[in-house]
């Protein structure tokens, strides 16, 4: 992991999308493990991070680069940001309602690092329940996402393996798609969109790495 | 571009060139209908800057309406939806400046009824101006009152008092 470049790879995003949004992309990183309880190093980590982000910090959220292009995205796919709020604004929320960025496992830790670092959107797949490469694309006709009855509405925008849906985009997760107790190898994965530079998503996706293999030294 | 916002966007679909609204009277193809769409996503961006900034700006004042609603996604958002969502955020915009100049109007003359109460206590008895009614953060208040209590009401000894700020949180 010595590379945070080498160390992303690029998932393909399905070429109706590409032109209709140019600055969409998805990066993805393996690790060998899964999650599990949180250290006192990634522990000590988020109360530091409580201590550095506050009110201001979350008042200005809105106003900051890659949080802003976020929103704007949520809004150009037809979500609505303060209704469903962007990863990092997520985030952000709960710190202010309780006060700190409370330990929750190792991944999750892992990700709220992350993501608050850098404010890319980040989610975590299990690495096992995962067929081949991963792409960004519409639903097609009739489509499903496991866990969920019925089909998605037409066109609806997922991030999918090579034989199925694993996750709307900037939504639920697939059932048994994601990381569970049992999972033994984690596939974290950025979604870049305009106005994201690629080195920021990189660097979250190395991040989040780095606090679940502990080789920040925490 | 302004005409392309009137497109009928389910209009003439498969062979590859859609009917413009009633009334237009000529055709258009995709990629101008994709050139509306990119014109209304940057307008959607901007905005949302604009929006952003002014949430910011606004702090501490409560009572402002921010949200703007959605169409409902997540998927590709036709002409129509981005025009809707682009008009809802103008008007929600529109309506965040008007609040906030009227509000700061009011704060104004706040700030100067502060400055004629510690210049004259004794013509505004009683009166009390919050932090929140000039616009700022924390508990803070001017109160005009007498100095000893009632041997200063009898005496015409008024002051502004200035308050302390929050209480102590209590367990």
């Amino acid at each position: 992991m010595s590379d945070p470049e080498a160390f992303a790879v690029r998932g393909s995003v399905d070429p109706s999308l590409t032109d209709e949004f140019p600055g969409l992309y998805l990066r993805s990183a393996l690790v060998e493990r899964g999650s599990g309880r949180s250290t006192r190093g990634m522990k000590q980590r988020l109360a530091i991070l409580s201590d550095r982000f506050g009110g201001p910090q979350a008042i200005a959220m809105r106003s900051r680069p890659i949080p802003w292009a976020y929103r704007v995205f949520f809004r150009h796919i037809g979500l609505d940001p303060d209704e469903q709020p962007t990863p990092v604004e997520a985030l952000t929320l709960e710190r202010m309602k309780k006060g700190g960025f409370v330990p929750s496992n190792l991944l999750d830790d892992a990700l709220t690092v992350a993501i608050i670092e850098s404010g890319v959107a980040l989610r975590a797949f299990d690495a096992d329940r995962v067929q081949g490469a991963l792409s960004i694309r519409p639903s097609m006709e009739g489509e499903g996402l496991e866990g969920r009855p019925g089909a998605l509405p037409d066109a609806t925008l997922l991030i999918a393996d090579e034989l199925r849906p694993l996750a709307l985009l900037f939504g639920a997760t697939a059932a048994e798609r994601g990381v569970h107790p049992r999972t033994t190898r984690t596939l974290l994965v950025a979604v870049g969109v305009s106005g994201v530079p690629e080195i920021a998503v990189e660097e979250a996706l190395w991040l989040a790495a780095e606090c679940m293999t502990g080789e920040s030294g925490s | 571009m302004s005409a392309l916002l009137e497109l009928d966007s389910n209009a003439g679909e498969g062979d590859g060139r859609l009917e413009l609204a009633p009334g237009l009277g000529k055709w258009t193809t995709e990629e101008d209908l994709r050139a509306a769409r990119i014109d209304l996503r940057r307008q959607i961006a901007r905005m949302e800057r604009e929006l952003g900034e002014l949430f910011a700006t606004t702090f501490p004042r409560l009572g402002i309406e921010w949200n703007v609603g959605a169409a409902g996604g997540p998927r590709v958002l036709g002409i129509d939806e981005l025009s809707a969502t682009r008009d809802a955020l103008a008007n929600r915009l529109a309506e965040a400046r008007a609040e906030i100049a009227r509000r700061a109007d009011h704060e104004q003359s706040n700030r100067e009824l502060v400055e004629r109460m510690i210049a004259d206590p004794a013509e505004y008895r009683w009166v009390r101006v919050r932090n929140e009614d000039v616009g700022e953060p924390g508990c803070k208040h001017w109160h005009s009152r007498p100095k000893w209590g009632i041997i200063g009401m009898f005496l015409g000894w008024w002051r502004v008092k200035l308050s302390s700020g929050c209480p102590l949180a209590t367990g």
